[in-house]
């Protein structure tokens, strides 16, 4: 779908996008992830036709940048970063303008595709307000209705949750989710768990290249998972539990850690290699009469591969 | 052609969303109106001509003001990037700005028209003249705009827009005023560069084609400008 070879920027002298080469194909969700600043903005604008590359080839269905800019440009709903709409327009007239310069020349079609689009990212009460007059997230919501206008093939959105509230931050996902659903979907982040959360597919941006692409699984996969197990007992002593789990495996990290709730003995027990010590711990304590009110292990695998990969900068 | 269209209405509407344009319209009518009555029964001469000499010096404060918004905004707002993204080539968002621009002042002249009418009531006013002045005046708009539209289209700052517009416009209107200053050699290069002299001619009623080739030449020229700004710029 869209195939990127060595797409380099630069501002002045300052490289920002430096030998970027990835493919992206039909129907993927690609999160493009990295710290503020690694280039995630610009080439999300190279993409879209925004800005020139100052070397590197850009293909979208078979089409050259910047020859076929035009069709390129008609391929793909851009959402930039904070959604800059007209301020003194209304949603519906803005909605309306941008239908008639996508091309949708037909009063009816322009009526109903404005109707499903306004249903689809919960506009319908707020078509007869000026843009300035809208929240960050209403305004980010009337810009993803921008980007989809004409239906297009690719989506491509530059940090479309930032500055939001967690509310709004989960419906733009889940209506990104939806539409991920039939449509190649290229969006940046800084927000691990989102990447997580949302994509197929992850590349993450330091510095202007890209340190690490691969599947949300994959990349999991790739450190060696080191795992962090909680637990938390009732009706035990400190002491003697700190003691027990101790026991399980000498490779075990144990601390005692402030108590999740009252009357409880909370612990954080860490471990390196893969080997999962659950159902030992289950067993050792099932041989005392203590109750375990929790026993949960958490994957850090992907916040190390980020912080690894982009440490240089912080 | 259907997008030049669709950016050129929603410009225009644009305007009259904002107070810009009444702002605008207001200046312009009461400006015009005080210096051209002042004079005109002192004169008393039932003709427009004072009107319309005065118009080139006025266009080229007003006209900047009308145009400097139409870039600049839109790149300081940002709207200037989803713009870009949409399927629409420089050429037409150039030309649909140029064409909102002008017929906004087109717009603006209307207003006037009931200067010949309030004339024609106390004395016989030659209708050519008023006519060929207002045509003129549609031509000079449009350069100016054009103009104004290249001034904003290199700054994300309305006011810097503005200066760099009315320097431009000004410049045109004083060029055939400064002659005396210039070597004998290069006259006629000089007076031929000035909007004046072509303006003058159209609104004493006479349509000479080297009058409107000037005129669709400075938009021309400016128009072009503005794409490879556009181009350069990103």
């Amino acid at each position: 779908m869209i195939e990127v070879q060595n797409l380099t920027k630069y501002y002045k002298d300052f490289c920002a996008v430096n030998r970027i080469s990835m493919t992206i194909r039909k129907g993927e969700i690609l999160g493009l992830l990295g710290p503020n600043g690694a280039g995630k903005t610009t080439t999300l604008r190279m993409l879209t036709g925004y800005l020139r590359p100052s070397s590197g080839t850009i293909k979208v269905n078979e089409l050259h940048m910047p020859e076929d800019v035009l069709k390129i440009k008609s391929l793909i709903g851009y959402l930039p970063e904070s959604a800059p709409l007209y301020h003194n327009m209304l949603v519906y007239d803005y909605l309306d303008y941008v239908a008639r310069i996508k091309g949708i020349s037909d009063k009816e079609t322009r009526y109903d595709r404005l109707l499903r689009l306004s249903e689809l990212c919960g506009l319908s009460a707020i078509m007869d307000k000026p843009i300035a007059d809208l929240s960050k997230g209403l305004k980010q919501r009337a810009g993803l209705a921008h980007a989809m206008m004409s239906d297009p093939e690719i989506l491509i959105l530059d940090e479309p949750t930032s500055g939001l509230d967690p509310n709004q931050i989960v419906e733009i996902r889940d209506i990104i989710k939806r539409i991920g659903k039939e449509k190649t979907i290229v969006f940046s982040t800084h927000i691990l768990s989102e990447a997580e959360a949302t994509c197929d597919r992850i590349a993450i941006i330091n510095n202007g290249r890209v340190v690490a692409d691969d599947t949300t699984l994959n990349l999991k996969k790739r450190v060696q998972e080191n795992s962090l197990i909680r637990i938390s007992l009732r009706g035990a002593d400190p002491e003697k539990a700190l003691a027990l789990l101790k026991t399980i495996d000498s490779r075990l990290e144990v601390t005692l850690v402030d108590p999740v709730e009252e009357n409880l003995v909370s612990f954080e027990i860490r471990s390196s290699g893969d080997q999962d010590f659950r159902s030992d711990i289950y067993l050792k304590i099932k041989e005392t009469d203590w109750i375990i009110l929790q026993l949960a292990k958490e994957s850090q695998a992907l916040e190390k591969i980020f912080r690894e990969l982009t440490r240089e900068v912080a | 052609m259907k997008q030049i269209k669709t950016i050129a209405v929603k410009e225009f509407k644009d305007y009259f969303i904002s107070p810009i344009a009444y702002i605008v319209i207001s200046l312009f009518l009461i400006v015009t109106g005080w210096f051209f009555f002042s004079t005109f029964f002192i004169f008393d001469r039932a003709d427009l001509r004072d009107f319309f000499s005065l118009l080139p010096l006025i266009f080229s404060f007003i006209i900047p003001a009308v145009t400097m918004r139409l870039f600049s905004e839109e790149k300081n707002v940002g709207s200037y990037e989803t713009l870009l993204t949409m399927p629409v080539s420089f050429t037409d968002i150039a030309l649909g700005k140029f064409l909102a621009a002008t017929m906004f002042t087109a717009a603006m002249l209307i207003p006037t028209l009931s200067y010949p009418l309030f004339i024609s009531l106390i004395g016989e006013v030659d209708i050519g003249p008023v006519i060929g002045g207002y045509i003129g005046a549609v031509f000079l708009a449009a350069a100016y705009c054009s103009l104004g539209i290249f001034a904003s289209s290199l700054t994300r700052n309305q006011i810097v827009a503005f200066i760099i517009g009315t320097a431009l416009c000004f410049t045109l209107t004083i060029l055939d005023k400064l002659l005396f200053f210039m070597p004998t050699s290069i006259l006629p290069v000089i007076e031929f560069l000035g909007a004046g002299s072509h303006f003058a001619t159209i609104s004493k009623g006479i349509v000479d084609s080297r009058d409107i080739l000037y005129f669709v030449s400075v938009v021309f020229i400016s128009i072009f400008s503005t794409h490879i700004v556009m181009h350069e710029k990103n």
